[in-house]
């Protein structure tokens, strides 16, 4: 699956779209794809806070449990609630009806922080060869 | 996101078919320092695995589990008295051909580990223990077994063991053996010819709670190989497709079937896990006996009891439980989805007051307290065919 080319992306996983000062957030393909088939997850509120780095949801499969990190600081100003009954979604499309809060910024020189496309798929690269050394 | 799964280590030990495995694009993961299956993706994954052995067959590689070998020395019995010494079922209600489920237990009444035993001959036996706990296994059996005129074989590494598992894994297996599977009883075995190779033992055992059989064959990669291929061409008619820990993990969960480390350990005596059954206290004496007199004496003060999440939310392995007033009463041993069921259900231990069916208990994950109740188990029990 391709990494949309205008995303940023985290070591852990998550990717960021930024339209004006409200950011998309999800999970990456590859994130999808360690995880397994997706039957759980856990939002924050509309209102919360996000902090970088720290986690704001869960998201589950039948083995694992998983915290995500937020890429960026800022207040959810939507959650996608529907992932609570199409939990798979995740799964079919990560990077799109699959995106879990939209957040808006409170400092967006945090993104410039993140990788890029070019960047975030030498790093999947990598991790890959060590899974499988 | 952060994985779970455990980072690839490389001292970790492979079965003879972990190149297959890799070559079918399996997730692989570190259990008990082995590199083992956790699914197959390509093939659907765990959700579908399970699914398959519910409805149909899957196949798992169970190489990394232990054998140890117990014979008689010139002392007819002797064997046997060893055997019995070790493990808290009868071993002298077995006939030649029979199996059954046992423990090995520490004097203190609690898990060594959970064991199968197979009689092979009239002075012949065969436990099948668990990978993780391999060595440990074999020290104990060896260190208690001196008194005995026996001799004790670790046969852990001469083996590659496939579970064939499923409603139609008696057709597929008679396709690849001159055995008449059809007179194997649940928890018997014979030997036989599969797949050419000559002696073959067979049992009708698992750890899914659904009909199938294991079969044993020379651990070498090439025979390994073979065996796997031809059980994967017998059974394409069925749909079978391999199958990972992860849906061993639900399948023996939904069964209720005790896994080590979880439901029972060091930790935990035979009372608390409710295996009383396979405990034979009028047998003799044996390791862990005296405990367990003790121990019924004095009541247990907990007991393991199947929940089934009534709040949004999955209960965990190692997760509390709590009363409606947020005091711990107990923790969460093995925690999942169920695919046949489609609900969340866990084991747990909690104390006897609180494990009548309907009880209400709650489970605490993260940072919310998610309502639970005590329910009836095995989770699933397979329908009658």
């Amino acid at each position: 699956m391709a990494y949309p080319a205008n995303y940023r992306y985290t070591k852990e996983h998550e990717w960021v779209d930024v339209k004006g000062d409200v950011a998309a957030i999800g999970i990456t393909d590859y994130a999808q794809h360690e995880l397994g088939d997706v039957v759980f997850v856990e939002l924050p509120k509309v209102g919360s806070k996000t902090e970088a780095g720290k986690t704001f949801g869960t998201v589950e499969s039948v083995k694992a449990v998983s915290d995500i990190y937020a890429p960026a600081s800022g207040e959810v100003v939507e959650a996608n609630d529907v992932l609570h009954n199409t939990p798979e979604k995740i799964n079919s499309d990560p990077h799109g009806e699959g995106w879990l809060i939209k957040v808006r910024l409170a400092n967006p020189a945090e993104i410039s922080g993140l990788m890029d496309t070019a960047a975030y798929e030498a790093y999947i690269a990598s991790q890959s060869k060590e899974a499988s050394a | 996101m952060e994985s779970v799964t455990t980072p690839f280590i490389a001292e970790m030990r492979k079965t003879p078919l972990n190149a297959v495995h890799r070559r079918l694009g399996a997730k692989m993961v570190n259990f008990g320092g082995w590199d083992m299956p956790v699914e197959y993706p390509a093939s659907g994954g765990l959700v579908a695995e399970h699914k398959a052995v519910r409805s149909r067959v899957g196949v798992f590689d169970v190489s990394h589990m232990g054998d140890i070998r117990i014979r008689s020395g010139r002392t007819p019995g002797g064997a046997l008295a060893a055997v019995q010494h070790i493990s808290m079922n009868d071993a002298s209600k077995l006939a030649i051909g029979q199996a059954h489920y046992s423990a090995m237990l520490y004097p203190t009444g609690t898990f060594v580990d959970d064991v199968i035993v197979h009689r092979l001959g009239e002075e012949d036996y065969l436990l099948v223990i668990n990978a993780g706990t391999r060595e440990k296994d074999i020290n104990w059996v060896r260190e208690n077994a001196k008194g005995f005129d026996c001799a004790v074989e670790d046969l852990s590494d001469a083996y590659t063991q496939l579970a064939i598992q499923g409603p139609r894994a008696q057709e597929l297996l008679q396709k690849l053996t001159d055995a008449n599977l059809g007179i194997i009883k649940n928890y018997w075995f014979t030997h036989g010819t599969v797949c050419n190779l000559k002696n073959t033992l067979i049992a009708r055992t698992g750890y899914t709670g659904e009909d199938g059989f294991e079969i044993y064959v020379p651990s070498d990669d090439a025979t390994s190989e073979m065996v796997w291929n031809k059980v994967m061409q017998a059974g394409r008619e069925f749909g079978i497709i391999p199958c990972g820990l992860g849906a061993r993990n639900t399948l023996r969960l939904e069964s209720k079937m005790a896994l080590y480390g979880h439901e029972i350990s060091d930790k935990i005596n035979v009372w608390e896990a409710g295996l009383d059954r396979y405990c034979k206290m009028e047998k003799g004496d044996f390791i862990g006996r005296a405990a367990l007199e003790r121990a019924k004496a004095a009541g247990v003060t907990r007991t393991l009891v199947g929940l089934e999440m009534v709040d949004r939310g999955i209960a965990r392995d190692e997760y509390c439980c709590c009363n409606e007033n947020g005091e711990v009463i107990g923790v969460v041993t093995s925690g999942s989805p169920s695919p046949t069921l489609c609900k969340n259900i866990a084991l747990a231990y909690a104390p006897p007051a609180m494990s009548a069916l309907g009880t209400a208990i709650y489970v605490q994950i993260r940072q919310q307290r998610c309502k639970a109740q005590v329910v009836a188990t095995p989770f699933y029990k397979r329908p009658k065919r």
